[in-house]
C-alpha cells in the first residue's frame, strides 16, 4: 500500500502502534487489520482487548507489541472494561485531574469474544451509549484454542468441534449476524470491513472514531491456519468473500444502511469455497444451499440499503 | 466536626463511599446490596457526589468496568452479594492480580440452591482466596469507618490491592443504627486523592494484563502474595491512624472477656454482638466465655490471633457456611492450621450456624458453651467434625 494514500486518514502513516515481533501466524489478516486501523485512531487511544489470538500473540510478559495504552482483563468483557475506561477518563477530565482531550477508547475482541461469550457485555455497553469503538476481528472460529466452532463459523465449515462425518456436514448452523445485532441497538455507527479492502476499512475506522457514542466494526479477518489455505492467500480470500457476496461491505450510519462496495455481479460462492480446506468436504448440493443463502441475504441487504 | 445520626447501615455505607470521594461506581442490583447502590445513584443524580455511575448489565461487567475505571486512576467502588459475587468471581482474581485498589462493600448472603436472599457467609467464603484484602464488620459504625479506611489501605503503594468490606445481609445491612459520621474535611485530611503508580493514558502508554509463561507466572503470583501478606502492616497503621484522628479504636483482632476465660468463641461479622450478649449472661451465672473476633480476615492475622489465644484451653469456631465436603468450615481449617503449625495444645471445636438468614439466639450460643466445657472433645452426629446449631434432621 502506498503511504501517500494512507495520509488521507492519518497524520503519521509510517508510525506503527502494533509493532513487529509479535507472534501472529504467517498471513494473519487480523494483525494486519489492527496495524492499519490503529494508524487511523492515532496516539490518543486506549485499547481494551479480550482474550484471544491478538492478545496472546502480542503480550507475553515482559514484552508488548503495543505502543498505545493497552489492557487485557478476560475473554468476555472487553466492552465492559472499555465502559470503565471511558467512564474513568471522563470523570477524571470532569474533575480536572487529567487534561481534557479526545481519547479514543477501543475494545477489540474476536468472533467468539463478541458473538458468543462477550455478547452480553457488548450489548450492555452499546445500550449505555459509551463513546467507544468496538472492533470484532472475525476469523470465524476459536482459532486461538485450536479451531473450535463459534456462532460466527459459517455453515458447512469444518472445525475441530464441528467435524464433518457420517452424521455431520460440519458446522450445521448459519453464521450469526453480529452487525445486524449491533445495528439493532440504534448506535450511531455500524460497519463491516475487511483488510483486503484497506481504504474502505480505514474510511470506516475514521467514521467510527468521529462518532459520538458507540461504534461497531465487524472485520472479516482471514485465518490461513484455521481456514486451511496457503498463508499468502489471506488477501485473496478476503476479496473473494466480498466479491461472492458472502461478506458484503456496508455501513449503518444513524440507522441508514449503505453498501460501501458493490461486488455485482456476484461471483459464484464456489470460487470462495473450493480452495479452502475447511470446506473441502462440501457436496455440490451443500454449496448450492450456501449460494441460495447468499443470494437471499444479498438481496435483503440491498433492500435495506442505498447503493453508493 | 462529626455528627451522629440514626441511619440504615446500607445508606451509611454509601455515605461513607461519598465521604471517600469515589469517582467511579459500577454496580448491578442484587438483594440485599440494593440500598447501597440505590443511594449512591441518588447522590450522583443530585449532584452531591461527582462520580461516574455505570449501570452495568451484570456483576461480571460490574467488576470488569471497575477494573477498567480503576486502571485509568479513578477511585473505584462497587457493592454486591451472593450470586453477584459468584458471577464476578473470575474478575475478582484479575482485579487483585492487576493490583487495582477497588473497594467493595460485600453484603454477605447465602448462595443458591435453594435460593435464599438472606444472610450467611457462603458468598464470601467462596471468594476468600481471590487475593483481596478483607475485613468483617459487626455494626454500622464499623462499616462506615472500614470503607473510609479501605481506600487508604488499598491505595497504599505498599499494598495496591483491592479490598472488601464485609457486612452481613439484612441483620446488619438493613438495620437502623446510630452512626457517627466524620466531617468531609477530616476524611479529606485522612484520605488524600488516589495517586496511582500507572494509569491507562496516551501520554505514557503501558501494557496491563499481559500473560505469563511458566518461567514468570510463579514469580508474578509470589510477588502478589507477598503484597497481601505484607499488607497487614499497612492495615494496622491505617487503623492506628484512624483511631488517633477519629477517636474510634480498631484492631486487626478484637477480643471480649478473654482475660479470664479458658474457652473462647471465634466468629466473623454481626453474630459477634449476639455472642457478647451470651457472654454477659454467662458471666451473671459465674461462667467465663471469651470472644475473639477477626476484623481482618485476609491476610489472616496469624500472629495477632496467636497472641490472644495464649493459654486458652478451648476454641470454638463458629461459621456461617457449610463445609461443602471439607472436614470442617473454612475458618476452622484456618485455625487448625494455626494450631498445628504452632504446636498449641487446645481443644478446637467447630459449629455451623445462621445459614440462609437463620437466627441464632444467645441461648443457643450459651448451650454450645455448655456442651464444649463439659466435654474433652465433642462427638457430633453422623461422624461429622462439626455441629450445626439448631438443625432438624
Amino acid at each position: 500500500m502506498r503511504m501517500k494514500s494512507l495520509e488521507r486518514y492519518t497524520d503519521n502513516p509510517e508510525f506503527e502502534y502494533a509493532t513487529s515481533g509479535h507472534r501472529a501466524c504467517q498471513g494473519c489478516a487480523e494483525i494486519l487489520a489492527l496495524r492499519l486501523g490503529l494508524k487511523v485512531f492515532g496516539r490518543d487511544s486506549i485499547i481494551a482487548m479480550a482474550t484471544g489470538c491478538m492478545e496472546i500473540i502480542s503480550t507475553p510478559l515482559p514484552t508488548t507489541s503495543w505502543r498505545l495504552p493497552w489492557i487485557h482483563v478476560a475473554f468476555e468483557n472487553a466492552a465492559a472494561v472499555a465502559s470503565g475506561i471511558e467512564s474513568g477518563i471522563g470523570i477524571l477530565m470532569d474533575k480536572g485531574k487529567i487534561a481534557r482531550k479526545d481519547i479514543n477508547v477501543i475494545a477489540i475482541a474476536g468472533d467468539g469474544g463478541t458473538s458468543d461469550i462477550g455478547l452480553q457485555a457488548l450489548s450492555g455497553a452499546m445500550e449505555r451509549g459509551h463513546n467507544f469503538t468496538y472492533i470484532c476481528v472475525d476469523n470465524e472460529a476459536y482459532m486461538n484454542t485450536g479451531i473450535q466452532r463459534s456462532s460466527s463459523t459459517p455453515f458447512g465449515a469444518m472445525t475441530t468441534t464441528s467435524p464433518p462425518g457420517k452424521k455431520s456436514i460440519g458446522q450445521a448452523t448459519q453464521k450469526k449476524n453480529m452487525p445486524k445485532i449491533a445495528a439493532a441497538h440504534n448506535i450511531p455507527y455500524v460497519a463491516t470491513a475487511c483488510p483486503s479492502y484497506p481504504f474502505d476499512f480505514l474510511a470506516k475506522i475514521k467514521k467510527a472514531k468521529a462518532a459520538k457514542g458507540p461504534a461497531y466494526i465487524h472485520v472479516l479477518s482471514v485465518c490461513p491456519t484455521g481456514w486451511r489455505i496457503p498463508s499468502d492467500q489471506a488477501i485473496h480470500y478476503g476479496r473473494l468473500a466480498v466479491r461472492t457476496g458472502i461478506f458484503p461491505l456496508y455501513e449503518v450510519e444513524n440507522g441508514r444502511y449503505r453498501i460501501t462496495y458493490s461486488p455485482e455481479p456476484l461471483r459464484p460462492v464456489s470460487e470462495y469455497i473450493k480452495g479452502q480446506g475447511r470446506f473441502r468436504h462440501l457436496t455440490e448440493d451443500l454449496i448450492a444451499e450456501i449460494q441460495d443463502h447468499v443470494n437471499h441475504d444479498w438481496q435483503d441487504l440491498k433492500n435495506h440499503s442505498e447503493m453508493k | 466536626m462529626s455528627t451522629k445520626k440514626g441511619m440504615e447501615v446500607s445508606i451509611a455505607a454509601s455515605v461513607a463511599a461519598k465521604l471517600a470521594r469515589v469517582e467511579a461506581i459500577a454496580a448491578y442490583p442484587i438483594t440485599p446490596q440494593t440500598h447501597i447502590v440505590e443511594h449512591l445513584a441518588e447522590l450522583v443524580a443530585n449532584g452531591e457526589l461527582e462520580a461516574a455511575y455505570i449501570n452495568v448489565e451484570s456483576e461480571h461487567s460490574a467488576m470488569s468496568a471497575c477494573v477498567g475505571a480503576s486502571a485509568t486512576g479513578a477511585r473505584t467502588f462497587t457493592s454486591t452479594s451472593s450470586q453477584g459475587m459468584e458471577l464476578m468471581h473470575e474478575i475478582l482474581f484479575i482485579a487483585s492480580g492487576m493490583r487495582l485498589p477497588i473497594v467493595m462493600a460485600a453484603v454477605n448472603r447465602a448462595l443458591s440452591s435453594p435460593l435464599s436472599i438472606w444472610g450467611d457467609h457462603s458468598d464470601i467464603m467462596a471468594a476468600r482466596d481471590t487475593g483481596w484484602v478483607m475485613v468483617f464488620c459487626e455494626n454500622g459504625q464499623e462499616v462506615v469507618d472500614s470503607i473510609i479506611m479501605a481506600f487508604k489501605i488499598a491505595e497504599d503503594r505498599r499494598v495496591l490491592l483491592p479490598m472488601m468490606v464485609n457486612l452481613d445481609g439484612f441483620s446488619l445491612s438493613h438495620v437502623i443504627e446510630p452512626i457517627e459520621f466524620p466531617s468531609q474535611e477530616d476524611v479529606d485530611r485522612f484520605l488524600p486523592p488516589y495517586n496511582p503508580l500507572y494509569t491507562l493514558h496516551p501520554d505514557k502508554p503501558v501494557t496491563m494484563g499481559a500473560y505469563a509463561m511458566p518461567e514468570l507466572y510463579t514469580e508474578a503470583k509470589y510477588s502478589q502474595e507477598m503484597a497481601i501478606r505484607n499488607s497487614k502492616t499497612v492495615v494496622k497503621e491505617v487503623m492506628d491512624q484512624f483511631s488517633r484522628e477519629f477517636g474510634r479504636t480498631y484492631n486487626l483482632v478484637e477480643t471480649y472477656n478473654t482475660e479470664k476465660a479458658d474457652t473462647v468463641f471465634m466468629a466473623l461479622g454481626s453474630i459477634n454482638e449476639n455472642i457478647k450478649t451470651a457472654i454477659d449472661s454467662l458471666k451473671e451465672g459465674g461462667k467465663e466465655l471469651g470472644l475473639v473476633s477477626l476484623r481482618l480476615f485476609r491476610p489472616f492475622p496469624d500472629a495477632e490471633v496467636l497472641e490472644v489465644l495464649k493459654n486458652k484451653k478451648k476454641i470454638v469456631v463458629l461459621e456461617r457456611v457449610m463445609p461443602g465436603g471439607a472436614m470442617n468450615g473454612p475458618l476452622f481449617n484456618e485455625m487448625a492450621s494455626l494450631v498445628v503449625s504452632n504446636g498449641l495444645n487446645v481443644q478446637l471445636e467447630n459449629f455451623i450456624f445462621g445459614l440462609g438468614g437463620r437466627d441464632v439466639e444467645p441461648e443457643e450460643l450459651m448451650d454450645v458453651y455448655e456442651q464444649v466445657v463439659s466435654s474433652a472433645k465433642l462427638s457430633h452426629a453422623d461422624n461429622k467434625n462439626y455441629g450445626v446449631i439448631g438443625v432438624r434432621s
